[in-house]
């Protein structure tokens, strides 16, 4: 397994690399044109600065941050250059990255013990709960483990046939009761079918809510309830999925469904194809959740573990 | 994030205690602020900064006639109206002239193309009489045809698919030909999920326009998009060319500033707004609630308003003193209803109402309220109306048959009402726990 991983290794970075492409390309060229002609670190530096973060979507309150910390570390008389800002800026994110005092931690070699290792996925609709769910499922099987996919989406059109057609191209278990089952029932019930056959992990697909649908955060609250009341340990993992390209609201979402499901971990998906990835930053900074996984391209293996500073590199190697 | 702004402003624009005229320097950091509000709305942050150097012109150049008004509210006053005249004048609606229409649907994974192609075609079966079909041309994602099919037997619209066909300009261009054949008038070509550098995958979709000749092309994207709106928007737009926009999953609180964004920068119109999962759940796109969703629903704008209409004033200070004394009644209710009634659904009225802006998220009430609500009051006596408290059992009965709704609908109401009640009084005893700058009148509109 561990040779596997080393394997998988290098192709992780220059799947990460690949899919932050964009992200670099834009970053770093509008921050070698900042430092073009500008003798000083004057206040209109700091406002392209901070045009050039927003603009990654890193978010308002991490962009203040940033700027603020970079104006402490500069004299604003002196000149600064193209490489010198980088390197600046690259250690204050790994810095705000380290902040939130939560370690990365490699999922794929989860505690032995602890079986079923119950991971309850919500989000809002079209986030790519159901996908996630499959490359997840792929790689946890690659790892060795036993797994069974849960289909508490029994609302939206044909989600328990979209997670049954995954669990059988991973050729994992499966456990559902068809649409407009009870979800709660479907949770409950896929835990206590991973306990009979000897599941190592058993992940459950919700139907996607927005956070300001009271009823639905309720039957969410609920569903989490009834997988604790069958395992009390159970779940050990909340993850919520946010789509990348996702503004503002993300933080929105972030809030409520930490407050219905006390979420624990993150997915961000989408993170290849646009040029946006100063996001992981921002709601790394913001939450104080950590991101467990990245979604950096369609291949199974593209959603791999988050690791800040190989995150931090992909945005700002060349 | 308006909210702040609104202080923000208000702060700002204190040093200019006495003066009444908006300067280039005084108006500097209020330029900033709202731009940084602008960009918390996810408006696309060069678009931000174009619009606000506009707002700045426009302010610099406008004389500040009214005198009950502030520099800062003017200020305000000149986002709002900008921002109205940028989302566009008049709503636009489709093109049904082809024989069949052809209507062809494109956007990210995840935007809501599949649910919108539902919900289009029982808008378009409803609404404008037609007989859609529609097309399953998402050939990769697990189950999209299952969810597809399973939509259309939903609303009984027929879905043409064919599990062993990889190819989605085939499947289209033999739908257009089963439409024919079948008398239907309207195709909807529902399409894969893909990103815009997937050259692979936008030439697909630029090969299924090139075949089927669509009347209208519409862009699915979701409302909740942050500064990448615009490069997507603009990649589909260089590809294909659309017709217009629509935008989803409107009934969150997201304030949408990517629709901004992208009406400033491909120019094309947004023809739907689509708000919940049911089928029904689709508008047609008004600019000037979008506006208005984009800044907050800003107080100081209402409060502008007011300004200018003295009556409004007049009419909301007396509501806030009926509400400070407990007597705020059905009247009063379907009063405020009748005002705000062009502005949404029964929790943007509840936003209306001093203080509930914050508390109308945390009850839930449903979209489709809004006429239930108008149909139990009216069939409420006006004894009723004006005292709350003397419905019973026997009254809520008559009052059920009165409106055609059940006696559960009328308990969920009443209930609701003094929820609302109750917590309007509380706010106004101790305003700190609404929102700031909750001036009575400021909800008051036209």
């Amino acid at each position: 397994m561990s040779m596997l991983n080393r394997f998988f290794g290098k192709k992780e970075k220059e799947d990460l690399n690949k899919g932050l492409e964009k992200t670099r390309e834009s970053l770093l060229g509008r921050l070698s044109r900042l430092v073009v002609g500008k003798s000083s670190v004057d206040d209109d530096f700091l406002d392209e600065l901070e045009a050039i973060l927003m603009s990654s979507d890193v978010g308002l309150e991490t962009t203040n941050k940033i700027i603020e910390r970079v104006q402490q570390k500069v004299s604003t008389s002196k000149y600064i250059n193209a490489s010198e800002l980088n390197e600046l800026l690259r250690g204050e994110m790994v810095d705000l990255l380290a902040e939130n005092n939560t370690t990365d931690i490699d999922f794929f070699a989860l505690p032995k013990e602890v079986k079923p290792y119950v991971i309850l996925v919500v989000g809002v609709n079209g986030v790519g709960k159901t996908t996630s769910i499959g490359k997840l499922a792929f790689q946890f099987k690659e790892a060795g483990f036993k797994v069974v996919l849960g289909a508490a989406d029994t609302f939206r059109a044909a989600a328990v046939d979209q997670l049954k057609i995954w669990s059988e191209r991973v050729s994992c278990h499966f456990y559902g009761k068809g649409m407009n089952a009870d979800p709660a029932a479907v949770a409950y019930e896929t835990v206590q079918y991973a306990i009979e056959n000897g599941c190592d992990i058993a992940i459950i697909d919700t139907a996607g809510r927005l956070h300001t649908k009271v009823n639905l955060m309720n039957e969410l609250s609920k569903i989490k309830r009834s997988v604790t009341k069958k395992l009390a340990t159970a779940p050990n993992e909340v993850i919520l999925v946010l789509d990348a390209t996702t503004g503002q609201n993300a933080f929105e979402q972030a809030k409520h469904f930490t407050e219905a499901t006390d979420v624990s971990g993150l997915i961000l998906t989408k993170l290849d194809g646009t040029a946006k990835g100063g996001v992981a930053i921002g709601i790394s900074d913001q939450f104080k959740i950590p991101i467990r996984f990245i979604g950096v391209g369609e291949g199974m293996y593209q959603l791999q573990v988050f690791r800040k500073r190989d995150y931090v590199d992909a945005i700002f190697d060349k | 994030m308006f909210q702040s702004l609104s202080d923000k402003l208000e702060s700002a624009f204190k040093l200019l205690k006495g003066e009444n005229r908006l300067t280039e320097i005084n108006i500097a950091q209020s330029i900033k602020e709202i731009r940084r509000a602008l960009v918390a709305a996810d408006v696309n942050y060069k678009i931000a900064k174009e619009f606000t150097d506009k707002v700045k012109d426009k302010a610099l150049g406008s004389e500040n006639v009214l005198k009950s008004v502030s520099p800062g509210q003017l200020l305000v006053k000149i986002v709002q109206d900008e921002l109205t005249s940028l989302m566009g004048g008049q709503t636009e609606g489709i093109n049904l002239t082809g024989n069949p229409t052809i209507i062809l649907i494109a956007g990210l994974q995840g935007s809501g193309k599949t649910t919108f192609s539902g919900k289009l075609a029982y808008f378009l079966k409803n609404k404008k009489k037609k007989s859609p079909l529609l097309v399953a041309c998402d050939v990769y994602r697990p189950a999209a045809v299952q969810q597809l099919t399973v939509l259309g037997q939903q609303i009984n619209v027929p879905v043409f698919s064919d599990a062993d066909s990889k190819n989605p300009v085939d499947i289209a261009l033999r739908a257009i030909e089963f439409a024919k054949k079948e008398k239907l008038d309207t195709v909807i070509v529902d399409t894969a999920g893909r990103l815009a550098i997937d050259e692979e995958m936008m030439k697909e979709i630029a090969a299924i326009k090139k075949a089927i000749g669509p009347q209208e092309t519409l862009f699915v994207v979701d409302s909740m998009t942050g500064q990448d709106a615009v490069n997507t928007a603009e990649a589909f737009n260089q590809t294909l060319n659309f017709d217009g926009v629509v935008l989803t999953k409107l009934d969150g609180d997201t304030r949408g500033g990517a629709a901004l964004s992208i009406k400033y920068q491909v120019g094309k119109p947004i023809k739907f707004a689509s708000n919940g999962e049911k089928m029904e759940a689709l508008d047609q796109f008004y600019p000037d609630r979008m506006a208005q969703r984009i800044l907050g629903m800003g107080d100081i704008v209402s409060f502008v308003e007011k300004a200018q209409e003295q009556f409004d004033e007049k009419e909301a200070k007396r509501i806030e003193a009926r509400i400070r004394k407990n007597q705020f009644d059905f009247n009063d209710f379907m009063g405020q209803i009748q005002q705000i009634k062009k502005m949404g659904d029964l929790k943007n009225v509840m936003n209306m109402i001093p203080g509930m802006g914050k508390m109308a998220k945390d009850i839930d009430i449903n979209d489709g309220a809004f006429k239930k609500v108008e149909a139990v009051i009216q069939s409420m006596t006006p004894k009723e109306r004006m005292n709350p408290d003397l419905i019973n059992t026997s009254r809520k009965n008559r009052i059920a048959l009165g409106c055609g709704q059940n006696i559960a609908d009328i308990n969920a109401f009443i209930k609701q009402f003094d929820q609302m009640r109750k917590m309007m009084q509380k706010i106004s005893k101790n305003p700190s726990m609404g929102m700031p700058n909750m001036g009575p009148a400021g909800r008051a509109r036209r």
